[in-house]
């Protein structure tokens, strides 16, 4: 089998464009809905709305990488380019979207309970893969080789991902023995339609960055992958035996 | 399997050959947790609370000089290329030499409690306990360690890339071993200890099985 | 351009040892290899010129199947290598420009890790002979580490020959050694093919190769620029083949 050589077409921009667009709107409407109209919560008041934010973030950086742990395993396994451009994108829309968390959450906990971080077992594996899958990305920047740099970012995006639910159970086993209040996951079902909208206006924006981010991994790979052959200047030169 | 013990025992003897590389390392880990207690302070009730997590810190720092060293000598002069078109299964190289560095880091962490134990006042009974949770924290050390310092030897930036690919890794690692062990000095009313064993076991079987698997695509071109 | 012995029509003759149609290789934004075909049959020996950054060792390091081709295939002794890897790895062996050792260790157990490998037996009574053979063994303990690079490229001999392969890639044999490790490596290229096995050298000693093989094969940018029989090769014009002169460096 030879080395994965068939160069990634450019993905479609129209749509992702549509998506963006579309997405853009839904989160605005769900934003507004959950952060001016609808009811305060009975205990914690307005510190609450961030939850409309919040939630839909996280599920939509939990799926962009899972996404991304397909993406590396269908590279790894299938080994066409397109796996290891949705990759790189899936890997950093999902360390911007972990990163954003991350701020929620600080944000949510210095009113509430005076401190910037709480060791919430949510978020402090959110944390752990920002770093996790940070590292990938700087590892895809040292190596130069468009073959080994899909295959060693694949391996390590696997690994990092199967760690996932071993760290979450670790934190939430080694918090919960210092009693930390945790964030609040429960939102009540008056207040679930806003969540929803916001959950697929980021998953719709999300789309459109990850189509985005991906053909332009695909532009610079046509580049590092098929660079011109040399021109077969040379056989002119030798000639036959002499006498 | 043949070829798992052909390589252990290369690796049996690098390692005897380049002892003297162990010990400046050991100095490393001491002179590491030498300098968590300056950072801390005097406090002898605090340095013992938090004896384990120096351990464990120290180690985890000594760990990448010593994963990263294991694939120098496989990458300076391409011995492992020639090992490979023998031909040898990559799966047998990287269970030796996860063995290996296994077997190194136990010896720095069991080397290192008698440090902790003066530094720290963080002297236990159940010193068996504690030998069996360094075990177990060494190996979760060394089988994504070994995986990753076969990647990033043969990268540039080698000395930041590992420690950047590796520390958020064992996250689960550091916590378990540190509570294990602490819990070992000062105390275990509740016996929580096995639950976090159990934590370390499983990351063991799932990074072992894994890593060996995937270790192949990383070592061949 | 004549083409190097194609492989027979008749059915039932054995496959060629190497072979290659069109494979190309790239490293980085440069193509080492491009387009690359040929064919060596079984028991034969190839001589392959050309000068530095020609993609000599390239062509050595894909054929030997340690690196795979980004397109076109190879195969060896008739079969896929990528059916099968171990199974051709085990009949293949190349000597490299790498010296492919751990420093730490003495040649001995240098030897011996590789003869462990190879079921063979590794004490010390076995090897020996085989260090002595390359006119090592009297450093036999001493480390890798102290070795010079003609010291060096003996022990990957030595470490080559342990194989037994049947298709012996040597890359730049004579390359850091002393005159009578030329002759050397000239007879260990005769024992080779004494005993049957297919031998492809890359080396800017055209005289010294040619005598020793059959056909020729010249790269140049990657590309075959001419390939033929082996006594052709020092007298092609626009070679500079007679600047390399036996014995230098």
């Amino acid at each position: 089998m030879n080395r994965p050589s068939e160069i990634p077409s450019g993905a479609t921009r129209p749509a992702a464009f549509a998506f963006g667009a579309l997405g853009l709107v839904l989160l605005c409407v769900g934003s507004y809905w959950g952060l001016v109209v609808a009811p305060a919560e009975t205990y914690m008041g307005d510190v609450q709305r961030i939850m409309y934010v919040h939630v839909p973030t996280a599920w939509n950086a939990m799926l962009a990488l899972t996404f991304a742990f397909g993406c590396a395993l269908a590279f790894l396994f299938q080994g066409g380019w397109k796996w290891d451009c949705r990759l790189e994108a899936a890997m950093e829309v999902g360390v911007v979207l972990s990163m954003l968390l991350c701020a929620q959450g600080a944000l949510w906990a210095k009113p509430t309970w005076g401190v910037w971080w709480d060791w919430d077992p949510r978020l402090t594996t959110t944390a752990v893969l920002v770093f996790a899958f940070g590292g990938i990305l700087a590892l895809r920047t040292f190596v130069d080789d468009p073959v080994r740099r899909g295959t060693w970012s694949a391996v390590a995006a696997i690994v990092a991902y199967i760690d996932v639910p071993i760290v979450y159970f670790s934190v939430k086993w080694w918090n919960s023995l210092h009693q930390q209040p945790s964030t609040p996951a429960t939102v009540s079902s008056a207040f679930h339609l806003p969540l929803r909208i916001n959950a697929f206006g980021i998953l719709f924006l999300m789309i459109a960055f990850i189509t985005l981010r991906s053909s332009l991994a695909a532009l610079r790979l046509r580049g590092e992958l098929a660079p011109p052959l040399p021109e077969p200047a040379v056989t002119t030169a030798l000639a036959g035996t002499r006498g | 399997m043949r070829e798992f013990l052909a390589a252990l025992r290369k690796e049996a003897l690098l390692q005897w050959r380049t002892r003297a590389q162990l010990a400046a390392i050991f100095m490393f880990g001491a002179s590491a947790l030498l300098l968590f207690s300056f950072a801390i302070g005097p406090d002898s009730a605090a340095l013992r609370q938090h004896s384990a997590g120096f351990l464990w810190l120290g180690l985890l720092l000594a760990s990448t000089l010593t994963l990263a060293e294991s694939f120098q000598n496989e990458m300076d002069e391409r011995a492992l290329e020639a090992l490979l078109l023998l031909p040898v299964r990559p799966t047998a190289l990287f269970y030796a030499k996860a063995v290996s560095n296994w077997a190194e880091l136990t010896l720095l962490g069991v080397g290192l409690v008698p440090i902790m134990v003066v530094l720290y006042d963080a002297g236990t009974d159940r010193v068996g306990g504690l030998v069996g949770v360094i075990l177990l924290g060494s190996a979760g050390l060394s089988a994504p360690g070994t995986l990753y310092a076969a990647m990033t030897s043969q990268a540039r930036a080698r000395q930041t890339l590992l420690p950047l690919l590796l520390f958020p890794l064992v996250v689960p690692v550091l916590l378990a071993s540190v509570r294990a062990s602490s819990l070992l000095i000062t105390g275990d009313p509740m016996g929580q200890v096995r639950s976090w064993v159990v934590l370390l076991a499983c990351f063991n079987a799932i990074h072992w099985s894994v890593c060996g698997l995937l270790f192949g695509r990383v070592v061949e071109d | 351009m004549p083409s190097p012995s194609s492989p027979t029509e008749s059915p039932g003759a054995p496959a060629p040892a190497v072979e290659a149609a069109g494979v190309c290789r790239r490293y980085g934004r440069r193509w080492a290899l491009v387009d690359v075909d040929l064919a060596v049959p079984r028991g034969s020996s190839l001589l392959v010129a050309g000068r530095n950054g020609s993609g000599k060792s390239t062509l050595f390091r894909v054929l030997s199947t340690l690196l795979r081709p980004d397109r076109g295939t190879t195969r060896l002794l008739g079969r896929d290598p990528a059916r099968d890897l171990q199974a051709a790895r085990r009949r293949v062996a190349l000597l490299s420009h790498y010296s492919n050792h751990y420093e730490a260790l003495t040649a001995l157990e240098n030897l011996a890790v590789a003869a462990r490998f190879l079921e063979r037996p590794s004490d010390r009574a076995s090897l020996l002979p085989a260090l002595a053979e390359v006119g090592l063994a009297d450093r036999a303990d001493d480390p890798v580490v102290t070795f010079s690079a003609g010291m060096r490229k003996r022990l990957t001999l030595a470490r080559t020959l342990l194989q037994r392969a049947e298709v012996v890639f040597l890359d730049e044999p004579y390359g850091q050694l002393d005159p009578p490790g030329f002759r050397l490596i000239d007879r260990v290229i005769g024992a080779l093919r004494a005993r049957g096995a297919t031998v492809l050298i890359a080396t800017h000693l055209l005289e010294r190769g040619a005598a020793l093989c059959e056909q020729g094969l010249v790269l140049e940018g990657g590309r075959v620029a001419w390939s033929g029989s082996a006594a052709q090769l020092p007298h092609l014009r626009g070679l500079e083949a007679g600047s390399l002169t036996e014995g230098g460096a």
